[in-house]
């Protein structure tokens, strides 16, 4: 098991390299061993969104969705980086079927006794709302290719923030083999405003932010056992923890194979009373996975 | 949105394409090729409707300093001037 990282000193913070700060290609580039990243249907493929612009929004050439191979530690990788900056980092149409297609690649190559290492940069609301049932479709594709690849090779998330993880990506994200976060990620099925807007102010008040990241937040999650892994904002540490990641290997059980632990869990709660975060905390805190 | 052409005399060939920028907030998206003629044409997607006066006046204030034959695509999601003229010298940079 790994410990969270401690904080940053503060000549660490002054020397550190965001990773937060950075674009979906940036971070990619920054995360693959020197001089080998290459992308793959990149901008001048001109793969965009044929909905947004019929909706008078203005798409992107890459549909917000970067496909970059290279290697990481020497070893093959492919990165999917989502652009959170471009419609929340919304899973369309085409940058759905870009990650599912290349979930596919990898698990065809895997089964050619070609392992390439799979890794998710997830910075998204979820389903691209103006692309609807396309967008659900392709989260579908993308989840049936995650746990058909996952039996192959390990498949490793990121989420950094600052737009969190979020709808069915969220799902996606619970079917990584691991999962590492930063204190300022978020990551949840239901945004806090859908919460609030569907059940009211008074369950969940999508202004406060120190609820949210209580609930959402990192630190948070990895307490809870959701993630694997809790690092600081920086492209050195963020690349160690993924390269150590990747180390681990296929893990015997997913966090998403132990249902009968987690169903065990939620039959303790006591849903008659409002649970307190630190009450979660406590009945939480017991890390299934082996 | 708003969709947009200008297009001007360019003498200097344009050595590879480049890619710069996204189409969030305040930003915009430029991909500039190689053109197969002496002249720049420059197509612009806007989500800010109603400046093309401004747009005239940032591209001719580009294209007084700028020589380059290209074909340069424009995706903005309501930059400023400033910020489009930032990135258009990027990939102006980022194309020699």
């Amino acid at each position: 098991m790994m410990t969270p990282a401690n904080r940053l000193d503060p000549k660490q913070l002054l020397t550190r390299k965001s990773f937060i700060e950075l674009s979906a290609r940036e971070r990619a580039k920054a995360l693959l061993d020197e001089g080998t990243y290459r992308e793959l249907l990149g901008p001048f493929e001109r793969l965009e969104s044929p909905w947004l612009p019929m909706q008078g929004v203005v798409p992107q050439s890459d549909d917000g969705l970067i496909v970059a191979r290279g290697t990481l530690s020497g070893k093959d990788a492919a990165i999917l980086a989502i652009e959170g900056r471009f419609q929340g980092g919304s899973t369309g149409e085409v940058s759905g079927a870009k990650i599912a297609a290349a979930l596919e690649l990898a698990q065809h190559d895997a089964e050619n006794g070609w392992p390439v290492q799979v890794l998710l940069l997830l910075e998204t609301g979820g389903v691209r709302l103006q692309e609807a049932n396309l967008g659900l479709e392709a989260i579908a594709e993308i989840n049936s290719s995650m746990v058909a690849l996952r039996e192959h090779v390990p498949v490793v998330g990121v989420i950094s923030g600052m737009v969190g993880c979020f709808g069915g990506m969220a799902i996606t994200a619970a079917l990584c083999s691991y999962l590492i976060m930063t204190r300022q990620g978020r990551l949840g099925l239901n945004g806090p405003e859908v919460i609030e807007e569907q059940s009211g102010i008074e369950e969940f008040d999508s202004s406060d932010r120190q609820l949210i990241w209580a609930v959402n937040g990192g630190e948070q999650r990895y307490a809870a056992g959701f993630v694997d892994d809790l690092v600081e904002d920086d492209v050195k540490l963020i690349r160690e923890r993924v390269i150590e990641a990747f180390g681990r290997g296929v893990p015997c059980r997913h966090r998403s194979e132990q249902v009968e632990d987690y169903l065990e869990r939620l039959a303790t709660i006591d849903v008659t009373h409002q649970l307190e975060i630190r009450h979660f905390g406590r009945l939480w805190s017991k890390r299934v996975l082996s | 949105m708003e969709k947009l052409s200008f297009d001007y005399p360019a003498s200097q060939p344009v050595q590879q394409r480049t890619h710069v920028g996204v189409v969030g907030s305040g930003d915009l998206e430029v991909l500039l090729e190689p053109s197969s003629d002496e002249m720049a044409h420059v197509t612009i997607r806007t989500s800010v409707d109603g400046f093309g006066q401004i747009w005239k006046q940032v591209m001719d204030r580009f294209f007084s300093r700028y020589q380059g034959a290209a074909t340069i695509e424009i995706n903005d999601f309501g930059a400023t001037p400033g910020m489009v003229m930032l990135r258009l010298e990027q990939a102006a940079e980022g194309s020699r």
